[in-house]
């Protein structure tokens, strides 16, 4: 029997090591306590939230059913609320509602009981007395703005970037001269849907008020979100405010800004009852009232000469916000900046805009804007293949940026470009050449063909991003010489306890068994920024590698001769008292970033991946498979292999679903299908085969020898490649996500009747 | 009403009405919270069980069917300080990432290996596809349940040699 909690007991080098994660037997043994296992604290009630059930409209009344026994129900309104404003870009979005409704799940009142059961039936015994508006959920509706519903014309973002002959005042006539001189001229219109984040672990938090003030433990990605949405709202200091993540089932984006929410409406009623208040929403709560993914839509003309080197872009990306700003800027921002792709232009003009409508907010989601404008740039340079009778992988190929090229942004690449070794080694493995040379193989009534993108993707925040953040990690020499690593950074699944104790136990040359990381808690993590931007290995990480490498050098100037590293730990513990390094991140010199022209040095670094994908298409029912999904990711340095392809893996696998199955029906307003009966993710068997290959083009600036951030990656570009692989096997182009039977039926159908 | 069953191994007591769900039977008053509630209705399986020895969705039975009977949870098949061969590959072969499904997983992999100690992959996949992961893409649950068979058969044919 193996014992994974058996102690290493020599110094070995664990970075690159598939060491078993720190987490894995409390995980396996069914003892990690996640929010809900969490035992009740004394007194402890239940928490439930009444929301608007209209998508627009004017609250003029609240009213509780006075035949129903209120005395041992806790009510919370907005005017209980102190500060009624959830802290985060925009002040737009009340904690909850006072006056205006704007999305059908709006939290307006907050109910508290000890008895489950009944706190069921005083959500029933509230009714609201709302007068509707007019409304609008779709987003060029919402750009044309014949009703307004959120500020004067509901655009609440827009971005421009210009490049070459597009870079003068009136850049739009500028692009369009440019396009117009090329030899081929491309254009298409590309639009993706919602998509739930669907983490397994519904969100969940607890909260209580004693005399050191405000504390909320639950499911969450960023302690220090909620603690800065508890300042204002409560208008405490920093130090009486406590947010601590509780092992957490799943994230991706979708527990970054939402648990602010939940966290201050669990603490409205326990300030108001006196006592813990526990609110855990159940699957069709998250799915209506949580943040998803933005809808886009996308429209493409490009330039090429006909030999397939492109040359210009114009592009116009739209998102959908939803009813409140949230992350909206920044989602847009990440989109418009990846929405070039891989690839190099000359000319280039690049336009964002977001805008809102009376759906609930959009916010985070793996990928974070760039899903979409991949999607485009993805199935656009398909559609300049299919023009020049180019294969489209090569065509990719030739124009994909290398070291020395610049992007959209004019930032010029300066190494750690492993795209060119991904093509060869994900069109190698998968014989994609062989394959697409071949022809669709139609046996029957099934067609194989197969697909493949090409993208990268930037790790950190965005331009001067972490300059501005500051992100901060501390590290405790402990007795025995072991480490605690204190930082805001969460661990959801994706491993940083155990990436992070790597990276420290190298840097300081101690046994990977001698750190420890601490539970972040923001009473004593310092504020690392949050986990999000794929960069916690790449950017925090580095912050872990430079504080333990300070401290151990601490303890290496008082080392004498022979002695071990504990015993000299030991004594300068006992001498000198508590040892702490803390370590502030700076970004690399030379990134320069122009925030208001959006040129410059957009992220330090980008990972890269080519993803290829082999389908079956049933020509009956319109059914894909896919058969066999092939990726080759430059990660700069894997730090745990294992636990980096999984990742990898397991986005790829949200981007197909994404693709294929997962899809919210709206009707006006509201989510008909808000459960995992009917709103779809892949089985196991609808999951295909992995096989996926690790390229390490170092990052100079990484930890471990050049790490990179890989989480959101992944995101990007499962979907085209799924497309592109429906279209080799039947002769179906899809520009608009999702590929459901449905859909490609009636594609097949159109393209029938067109011929 | 009150119902005698067998909770990983041992004998227990609970009272409850006969239409609570197992599930709130086994994350309450048995103080069991392995198992988890990702859905309510039956799709996502993190809160299946072995009864009888057979994996069941522990949101969907009533505590009243339970009287007399077996229940084994992700707590019986070994505890942290002696993991059973499935648990140990399921955290060093990546099947873990979050861990919020990995209770379910395990479950309906044991109940596999039980009747079928060499499974392809497709039978793995085919065993867990009851039960949703949003981490992994499943490729390392299924190697890590592959990898746990392949233990356990070897084990086997240690103790008859």
């Amino acid at each position: 029997m193996v014992d994974v909690n058996k102690p290493r007991d020599k110094r070995d080098p664990v970075v690159g090591e598939n060491v078993v994660r720190v987490d894995g037997a409390a995980k396996v043994s069914g003892i990690a306590r996640y929010v809900d296992d969490m035992a009740p604290m004394p007194g402890e009630l239940h928490g439930a939230t009444v929301r608007s059930r209209v998508a627009r409209g004017i609250l003029r009344g609240i009213v509780f059913d006075p035949s129903f026994d209120w005395s041992d129900v806790t009510i919370v309104t907005a005017k209980d609320v102190p500060d009624n404003v959830v802290q985060l870009i925009v002040d737009d979005q009340p904690v909850l509602a006072s006056e205006r409704i704007n999305h059908m799940y709006e939290p307006v009142a907050l109910l508290a009981c000890a008895d489950k059961q009944k706190l069921a039936r005083a959500l029933e015994a509230v009714s609201l007395d709302i007068e509707p508006l007019p409304a609008v959920f779709d987003m060029e509706e919402s750009f044309a703005a014949k009703t307004v519903v959120w500020g004067d014309a509901n655009v609440q973002n827009r971005y421009l970037i210009t490049k070459g002959a597009a870079d003068t005042e009136d850049s739009d006539a500028a692009i369009d001269a440019a396009i117009a001189a090329c030899d081929v001229v491309v254009r298409g219109s590309y639009g993706t849907h919602h998509q739930e984040q669907l983490y397994i672990e519904p969100n969940g938090m607890i909260a209580w008020w004693d005399d050191a003030g405000a504390h909320a433990t639950g499911s969450l990605q960023c302690p220090y979100y909620v603690h800065k949405a508890f300042k204002r709202c409560f208008h405490l200091e920093p130090e009486q405010i406590h947010i601590t993540q509780a092992v957490t089932g799943g994230g991706f984006g979708g527990k970054e800004e939402y648990p602010s929410l939940i966290a201050m409406h669990a603490a409205l009623l326990a300030k108001k009852s006196g006592k813990p208040v526990r609110i855990i929403y159940d699957r069709v709560e998250d799915f209506e009232a949580t943040t998803k993914r933005h809808p886009s839509h996308c429209i493409v003309e490009s330039g090429c000469d006909k030999d397939g080197t492109l040359r210009a872009l114009k592009m116009r990306v739209l998102m959908d916000a939803g009813a409140y700003v949230t992350l909206s800027p920044v989602v847009l921002s990440r989109g418009v900046l990846h929405a070039g792709g891989c690839y190099r232009w000359n000319d280039v003009r690049i336009e964002g805009i977001s805008v809102a409508t009376n759906t609930p907010p959009n916010g985070a989601f793996r990928g974070f804007g760039a899903p979409q404008t991949i999607w485009a740039i993805e199935r656009h340079l398909d559609a300049v293949a299919r023009h020049l009778c180019l294969e489209p992988g090569e065509l990719k190929r030739r124009n994909m940026l290398v070291e020395g090229d610049s992007t959209s942004t004019s930032q010029v690449l300066r190494g750690s470009v492993g795209g060119t070794e991904c093509v060869a080694k994900a069109f190698a493995a998968s014989d994609y050449l062989a394959k697409r040379q071949h022809g669709p193989v139609i046996h029957g009534r099934k067609a194989r063909g197969i697909g493949c993108s090409v993208f990268m993707h930037g790790g950190g925040f965005t331009g001067s991003g972490e300059r501005m953040l500051k992100g901060k990690v501390a590290i405790d020499l402990m007795p025995g010489g072991r480490l605690e690593i204190r930082s805001g950074s969460t661990d959801i699944g994706q491993g940083t306890e155990t990436v992070f104790a790597q990276i420290a136990a190298d840097a300081a040359g101690i046994p990977f068994d001698h750190v420890h990381v601490a539970v972040p808690s923001t009473t004593y993590v310092p504020d690392s920024g949050p986990t999000v931007a794929s960069r916690t290995v790449m950017v925090v990480g580095s912050i872990v590698e430079r504080a333990a490498k300070e401290i151990a050098s601490k303890v290496d100037a008082v080392r004498r001769p022979g002695e071990t590293f504990a015993a000299a730990a030991d004594r300068l513990l006992a001498q000198e008292g508590a040892q702490t390094s803390l370590v502030q991140y700076e970004p690399p010199a030379w990134v320069n970033w122009d925030e208001k022209k959006y040129k410059g040095d957009a992220y330090p670094v980008y990972a890269w991946m080519v993803d290829v994908a082999e389908v079956e298409v049933d020509l009956d029912t319109f059914e894909v498979k896919v058969l066999k999904f092939w990726s080759a990711a430059d990660v700069g340095k894997a730090i745990h292999p294992l636990m980096c392809k999984g990742q990898l893996e397991g986005g790829s696998l949200q981007a197909i679903g994404w693709a294929l199955s997962e899809e919210l029906v709206w009707k006006n307003g509201a989510i008909v299908n808000p459960r995992m009966t009917n709103y779809i993710i892949p089985t196991a068997l609808d999951a295909p085969p992995f096989e996926t290959i690790l390229v390490e083009a170092p990052y100079a600036h990484g930890p471990s020898g050049g790490a990179k951030g890989i989480g959101e990656l992944p995101m990007d570009g499962g979907a085209p490649a799924v497309a592109a692989a429906v279209e080799h096997a039947t002769g179906i182009v899809i520009d608009h996500l999702p590929l459901t039977p449905e859909r490609l039926f009636a594609a097949w159908a159109n393209s029938e009747a067109a011929q | 009403m009150k119902v005698a069953l067998k909770v990983n191994g041992v004998q227990r007591h609970v009272d409850l009405a006969p239409l609570a769900r197992l599930l709130d039977a086994l994350r309450g008053p048995l103080g069991l919270t392995g198992a988890k509630e990702g859905c309510g209705e039956g799709e996502c399986g993190t809160c299946a069980v072995l009864l009888d020895g057979v994996p069941v969705n522990s949101c969907l039975v009533p505590i009243g069917q339970c009287d007399g009977r077996e229940v084994t949870t992700v707590e019986g098949l070994g505890a942290i300080e002696h993991l059973a061969p499935l648990q140990a590959c399921m955290a060093e072969h990546g099947g873990a990432q979050c861990g919020i499904c990995t209770p379910g997983m395990l479950i309906a992999a044991e109940a596999l290996l039980r009747r079928n100690p060499d499974p392809t992959a497709t039978d793995v996949r085919t065993a867990i596809s009851g039960n949703l992961c949003r981490c992994t893409g499943y490729e390392r649950i299924v190697q890590s349940v592959l990898h746990a068979a392949y233990d356990l058969r070897s084990a086997d044919k240690g103790a008859a040699e």
